[in-house]
């Protein structure tokens, strides 16, 4: 208190706040040590970790093995994970049965989808408004490299995908396409217009009552009993459109609940300015609608690409499929540990970026505090 | 649709309400309302709270849809016909008590937004115009801000602004001030004076008696759905007819 400056009254000026306010030792104390059960249980997590964390290091990274041919050469030059499994089933992981000689096709696609992604999540992108028209091509794109059969590109039967392929096919399908079908739904849903509500509303509520597993074998079963016969018609993209609408459904009733969060003044005041339904929905209601539903829309895209694993019951071999036919491979039998941690770590590294994502959006749209 | 008396009416009628009336299900909310707003006239509206002064000016660019009676705005009949709802609304503003700005666009956006979309003006001259506005307000410098960032005062007169950016023959004003702490009324109250020394038309329903008598043409007094009386400013305050209205003002006024 002894050095404290006085000063006139209204002269004071702003001081920067004192040290032990900021920096990291301020985290430390705040979050680790600031009370006494705090500290306890500080302690406690550490003493935790140095129980388990050798372990573990041990297993998966000091005694595991990265280069062998089978799992008993594996267990003689290492007592911890057998990576070299993963290895070996590297390309089987990646591509499915894809041919050797077309993989450059999935790889082309796979960098023209980044490249589609970033307009679409980064506002800042040069020359972003042509970015969005490649964007917006990119699904016929991909899929015309991924099948082929035109502009002498040489036909793939989809039965071949499989792996990593298969999974990101089908999760950033459903993606791509049940935001925007939710969106209408969800609009749909909550119009004036009797017909059109009607419609929605049955849509998703029968969708959303019937588990995912049986949507998938409709597809793969009863949808060519419904088909005029003689038309073959792809079971991968049956099951596409399944797992879209199946997700579309949650998808707009997320969105309906960003709709209903808006105070009714908005719409008032777009009314009041002349503005048309769709230019309303399109400029003010929907922009805040879709923001309040980030979490909820991003919830719905995890759960989506994660579901993608229940093709197994139709017989197609996604990322979790390929790893239990691979773990009954009698070279490599019983390695089912290093098997399911790479998928795991393959659907955590997805999840966690779009889980990510949707936090940095978050925080660009926030535009000041709310009133 | 020409007849020649119909444009005299057009000329010096701003707006006109015949016999209207209205009901949320089976409750009457507003009981055979009849008003006739001169071009360039103000008129200030008050009443106790739930006596249907907001259904009543809502109905006038049909936020609201009356049952019965006919309301010709600018010599064009409210009907069901989405055409005429359009035209009325390009020409009637509206200023609401909870503000009602878009709080993802900023201020400046908010201001275009009507004419760039509804009028087609082009973004660069719908930017002049709303800086225009937003001088006239007295607030250019907060252009760029977001409505959250900004005091309620401030919010209120981008609303205005906003609604002048449309170019309107009609301002209709719903409590305007009454969201707001006590220091922002007169910064708000001022903007409307401001308003009223150019000629517009307006309706406004507010319990600021002193804004009343300063530009208020006509006071209409609302209760229980109907027009219960209606006289110039100084007339209606020394002197009012009905004991609804006196009750109404010794409660306003007495403290
Ligand atoms: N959407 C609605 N459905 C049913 N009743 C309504 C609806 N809106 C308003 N009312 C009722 O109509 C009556 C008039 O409402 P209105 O909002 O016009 O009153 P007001 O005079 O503006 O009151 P205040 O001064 O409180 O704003 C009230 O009794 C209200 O409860
Ligand atoms: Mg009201």
């Amino acid at each position: 208190m002894s050095d404290a400056k006085s000063y006139e009254p209204g002269h004071h000026p702003s001081l920067p706040p004192p040290k032990n306010l900021v920096g990291w030792q301020r985290w430390v104390w705040d979050n680790l040590f600031g009370t006494v059960t705090n500290t306890i249980l500080t302690l406690l997590s550490i003493y935790l970790l140095y129980l388990i964390l050798p372990g573990i290091l041990d297993y998966f990274i000091f005694d595991a093995v990265v280069n062998a041919s089978s799992r008993a050469e594996c267990a003689e030059l290492g007592s911890g994970a057998c990576w070299a499994f993963i290895g070996d089933r590297f390309s089987v992981f990646i591509y499915g049965f894809y041919p050797d000689e077309l993989r450059w096709r999935p790889n082309l696609t796979f960098i023209l989808l980044i490249l589609a992604l970033i307009p679409v999540l980064y506002d800042n992108t040069p020359f972003r408004k042509y970015g969005l028209y490649f964007s917006l091509a990119f699904p016929i794109i991909a899929a015309i490299l991924m099948v082929g059969g035109v502009f002498g590109l040489e036909q793939v039967d989809t039965r071949l995908f499989g792996g990593v392929l298969l999974t990101i096919v089908i999760g950033v399908t459903g993606i791509t396409f049940s935001l925007p079908l939710g969106i209408i739904l969800a609009l749909g849903r909550y119009s004036n217009l009797p017909a059109i509500k009607v419609v929605c509303t049955v849509f998703i509520e029968f969708i959303r009552g019937v588990p995912l597993i049986t949507l998938l074998f409709v597809a793969s079963t009863m949808l060519s009993y419904f088909l005029p016969p003689g038309t073959n018609f792809d079971l991968l993209l049956r099951v596409l459109i399944m797992v879209t609408l199946f997700a579309s459904a949650y998808m707009a009733e997320v969105i309906r609940g960003g709709l209903q969060s808006l105070p009714k003044g908005q719409f008032e005041a777009a009314d009041a300015m002349g503005l048309k339904y769709w230019q309303t929905m399109r400029l003010i209601i929907l922009p805040q609608a879709l923001k309040i539903s980030i979490p909820g829309i991003v919830n719905t895209f995890i759960g989506l690409y994660k579901d993608t694993t229940l093709v197994i019951v139709i017989g197609m071999l996604d990322v979790l499929g390929v790893a239990k036919s691979a773990v009954s491979d009698p070279v490599w039998n019983g390695l089912s540990v290093e098997i399911y941690v790479f998928v795991a770590a393959f659907f955590f590294v997805c999840c966690f970026g779009m889980s990510r994502y949707s936090m940095y959006l978050e925080n660009k749209l926030h535009t000041g505090h709310k009133r | 649709m020409a007849k020649p008396d119909a444009n005299k009416k057009e000329s010096e009628i701003a707006i006109e309400v015949l016999q209207m009336n209205k009901w949320y299900g089976e409750f009457h909310v507003l009981k055979n309302i009849n008003l006739t707003v001169k071009r360039g006239e103000r008129i200030v509206i008050c009443g106790p709270s739930g006596s249907g002064k907001s259904t009543m000016i809502r109905c006038m660019n049909r936020l609201e849809e009356h049952q019965q009676g006919h309301i010709y705005v600018d010599g064009i009949e409210l009907t069901n016909d989405l055409k005429n709802i359009d035209a009325i609304r390009r020409e009637v503003g509206m200023v609401f008590q909870h503000f009602n700005l878009f709080p993802h666009l900023t201020v400046l956006e908010n201001c275009t937004l009507a004419p760039i979309w509804v009028r087609k003006t082009p973004k660069r001259e719908a930017e002049e115009i709303a800086m225009k506005y937003l001088e006239r307000v007295k607030i250019p410098e907060q252009a760029l801000k977001y409505p959250g960032q900004l005091s309620g005062g401030q919010q209120q007169r981008v609303a205005i602004a906003r609604s002048l950016c449309m170019n309107p023959r009609i301002m209709l004003f719903d409590e305007p001030t009454s969201a707001l702490d006590p220091e922002m009324i007169s910064e708000v109250l001022d903007t409307m004076i401001d308003l009223a020394s150019t000629g517009m038309t307006m309706l406004c329903v507010t319990h600021e008696m002193g804004f009343a008598r300063k530009v208020a043409d006509r006071v209409i007094f609302m209760d229980g759905g109907e027009i219960i009386e209606e006289n110039k400013p100084e007339e209606f305050f020394t002197n009012p007819q009905s004991e609804r209205t006196k009750l109404f003002l010794s409660q306003i006024l007495g403290h």
